[in-house]
């Protein structure tokens, strides 16, 4: 037995430089040069400007922008430092209350008939960075107001930046809420 | 449920399907110390390893010099990975600043690597250094499943020898499984996880200035290289709090495949390779079956329960037509995150793509009923195999009384000693999961870290020491675990799951190794037909079932009901 305590210690120490330094950097450095983009957290830039990653959402709430799904994040939603799901079960009071609300808020914002799933749920990460195309269309007639455009340049605008599975097989239909937002922002220029 | 939601879920499985051969042969001849084509970069760094550690290559270990090396190995790594993350502060790559890791998060995270359990107490963005990630839990993320292939391959040994005591060196066999197996297929799937959008630098964050003017700090970092090795050995450590949710651990559907695969193929060729060795492909394909026969359904099951949605919520005015979406991704939609959530558990994975604690009764009872059948759908690298084993001998043993026959094993004669060996294996886990949720759910410290009321609570509980016990590491996060009482009873819980369970299989190796092989005659049950599949099948389900249905009865199965019937707490 004590024969073997030299083997566990040294391979411990050999096995650490290769998988837990070697290893990562030689990723790192094969990322930064093959993929710099995605390497480097797929920053969506404005002029100089870092206004996001495309991967993860961001917080809107005025009625000029589409806005994203709920978030549980904390202290604020969408605080891409500290993910988090709300782990809320299905039978929680908590979790019922807070959907009726959000449903109830859409109602009172015009949305007539079921409310899409994703506009009243927290997303896994609380940085769902896409919204179903139903929650899209279901805030066109907002976003059209707020900006005083007529609907169909609007809803134009959401078919465009409507991403379809692979296909027609992989993949699901989703819409990138910061992406879309950034289209309509240069629409009025 | 879709025809196109199950396509991508049978194409997923029909590129492991197709990768089993190949990878099972390439391990084959690995293990066996054949030449490969990676042997002319690694044989001379496997050399120059053997000679610094001081180990013969040639020199063999019986069982209990093979236990020892596993034990003392996994005592090194422990020590090594606790003094990492006590440390943390004053080790280098810390861009955030983090202080040292507390003693009793350190201890619960430095044995939920060691044991491949990979259960986060904590939200790694908010806790760990880049070194910590990098040098503490990726290291471990490789050794921990590099054992287990290890000890799964001395299993294998044991039916193919005759009249020996030894197994292989355990150094010699972990070396190899570290170097000719993880470490290439993590620097590729790494690189493809790269080019899919996952990030992979040193920089600790990125600042933006939203549209709207706010300021969004978001964490990154070395993400890719985790992910990988987190998948290929069934780890599931996550580089975020919320694992395979987060975007950037999990940009986009493909991602979200490549995942699957990635999590499923080493796993699935080992039990190839296991045929292989043993000379008896057959046996091999029947294994395989019988995890995929109930791997299948429990990927059904979760998907049909989740695409079924929540009916108290459907009553708030929701089109039910997206299903259940709290707690999941619009990236994945309802098959992608079925797929991941029953994978993850019938793998020793624990990753987690979807919040399982958010999933509706049934769609929850699933992964966590899969984590107590033992976790051999097709299980842990290595440990899915042996465990596998362990119900395949059970198995032979019910039959044999059925027949009045000695039960034999692939020629190997399955005697009272096995039995005994057998069954001490597959009742800690119970022993573990049951006997901790218990005291969990009567003591206030237990009930203290509760979020859900009702039922709800009762699962979180179950779940958290069915994961522990069964080295899963996946959640029903709305337990806050990161207290002394939890970090020390699941810390407990994954050593009794790891090494109360690993003794026994290398005991039964022990015995099996020095028996003759006797050749199948007329009197032999065969253990590679359709016949045996459904006997393993049952005997995996009976097991599983009778033992945690009347917990299982008190959480899931009951708020299932409730649910429907629209109670709340």
């Amino acid at each position: 037995m004590f024969a073997q305590i030299r083997p566990a210690i040294v391979l411990t120490l050999i096995l650490t430089v290769v998988t837990g330094l070697l290893y990562p950097l030689a990723i790192t450095g094969l990322g930064q040069t093959l993929f710099a983009a995605q390497a480097n957290s797929s920053q969506v830039k404005r002029g100089d400007v870092v206004v996001g990653s495309s991967l993860i959402g961001q917080n809107f709430t005025k009625d000029i922008y589409f806005w994203p799904r709920p978030s549980a994040t904390s202290p604020d939603a969408y605080n891409a430092g500290s993910s988090s799901g709300s782990n809320l079960g299905p039978t929680s009071q908590v979790l019922v209350d807070r959907v009726k609300a959000s449903v109830d808020a859409l109602k009172a914002g015009g949305a007539a008939g079921p409310v899409p799933a994703d506009a009243v749920t927290t997303s896994a990460s609380g940085l769902d960075p896409d919204i179903s195309p139903d929650y899209a269309k279901l805030q066109i007639d907002r976003v059209a107001k707020a900006r005083a455009l007529p609907a169909d340049a609007i809803s134009a605008l959401v078919t465009a930046n409507t991403r379809h599975p692979v296909l027609g097989i992989f993949g699901e239909a989703g819409v990138n809420v910061l992406a879309l937002n950034m289209a309509l922002d240069d629409l009025k220029k | 449920m879709t025809l196109v939601g199950w396509l991508q879920i049978s194409l997923t499985l029909l590129a492991v399907l197709l990768a089993v051969k190949p990878l099972g042969l390439y391990m084959n001849r690995v293990f066996a110390g054949e030449r490969t084509f990676l042997s002319p970069v690694f044989r001379p760094v496997e050399w120059a390893f053997y000679k610094a550690a001081g180990i013969d290559e040639k020199r063999e270990q019986n069982w209990l010099g093979y236990t020892f090396g596993v034990l003392l190995f996994s005592v090194a790594g422990f020590v090594s990975l606790y003094a990492v993350l006590r440390f943390q502060a004053v080790l280098p790559l810390n861009p955030q600043g983090f202080p040292a890791v507390a003693p009793d998060l350190a201890f619960n995270t430095a044995v939920s690597f060691v044991t491949n359990t990979n259960w986060q107490s904590y939200g790694g963005e908010t806790t760990m250094s880049h070194f910590s990630q990098m040098a503490g839990l990726t290291v471990h993320n490789f050794l921990s499943g590099a054992t287990g292939i290890a000890i799964a391959v001395a299993l294998s040994r044991a039916f193919v020898r005759s009249h020996m005591t030894t197994l292989g060196n355990f150094w010699v066999d972990m070396t190899r499984a570290t170097l000719y197996v993880l470490l290439p297929l993590a620097v590729i799937v790494a690189l493809v996880f790269v080019a899919m959008g996952m990030p992979q630098t040193l920089d600790a964050s990125v600042t933006a200035t939203t549209l709207e003017g706010v300021k969004q700090v978001i964490s990154t970092g070395p993400v890719a290289s985790q992910e990988a090795i987190k998948q290929l050995g069934t780890n599931g450590g996550g580089f975020f709090n919320v694992n395979a949710a987060h975007p950037f651990e999990n940009p986009n559907a493909f991602s979200n495949y490549l995942g699957v695969f990635a999590m499923l193929v080493v796993s699935s060729a080992m039990v190839y390779t296991f045929g292989q060795m043993t000379g008896n492909r057959r046996q091999g394909w029947a294994l395989l079956s019988a995890m995929g026969i109930l791997l299948i359904i429990g990927i059904g099951a979760v998907y049909w329960a989740e695409t079924s949605g929540n009916p108290i919520l459907t009553h708030l005015g929701i089109d039910p037509i997206q299903g259940n979406m709290e707690g999941k991704e619009i990236r994945f939609g309802q098959s992608g995150s079925a797929l991941y959530t029953a994978v993850t558990t019938g793998l020793s994975n624990g990753g987690v793509n979807t919040m399982h604690a958010s999933l509706t009764p049934l769609g929850g009872l699933v992964p966590m009923f899969l984590i107590q059948l033992g976790e051999v759908l097709p299980g842990g690298v290595g440990s899915g195999l042996y465990g596998m084993v362990v119900f395949a001998i059970l198995a032979v043993f019910v039959a044999g009384l059925m027949v009045g026959r000695t039960p034999e094993l692939l020629g190997k004669k399955i005697e009272s000693r096995e039995m005994k060996y057998a069954m001490l294996a597959v009742l800690v886990l119970p022993l573990a999961i049951l006997g901790f949720s218990a005291l969990a759910a009567i003591l206030p410290v237990g009930l203290a870290g509760l979020l859900n009321k009702g039922p709800h609570g009762l699962s979180e509980i179950l779940y958290a020491y069915s994961s522990a016990a069964g080295n899963n590491g996946s959640a029903f996060a709305g337990l806050t675990a990161n207290s002394p009482w939890y970090n020390t009873t699941l810390g407990i819980a994954m050593l009794l799951g790891r090494f109360a369970y690993i003794v026994p299989v290398l005991a039964i190796a022990g015995s099996l190794v020095a028996k003759q092989k006797v050749p199948a005659s007329s009197g032999t049950f065969p253990t590679d037909t359709p016949l045996f599949v459904g006997l393993l099948v049952g005997i995996i389900i009976i097991l599983g079932g009778l033992q945690y249905f009347p917990a299982l009865a008190l959480g899931p199965i009951v708020e299932h009901f409730l649910m429907l019937a629209g109670q709340t707490f």
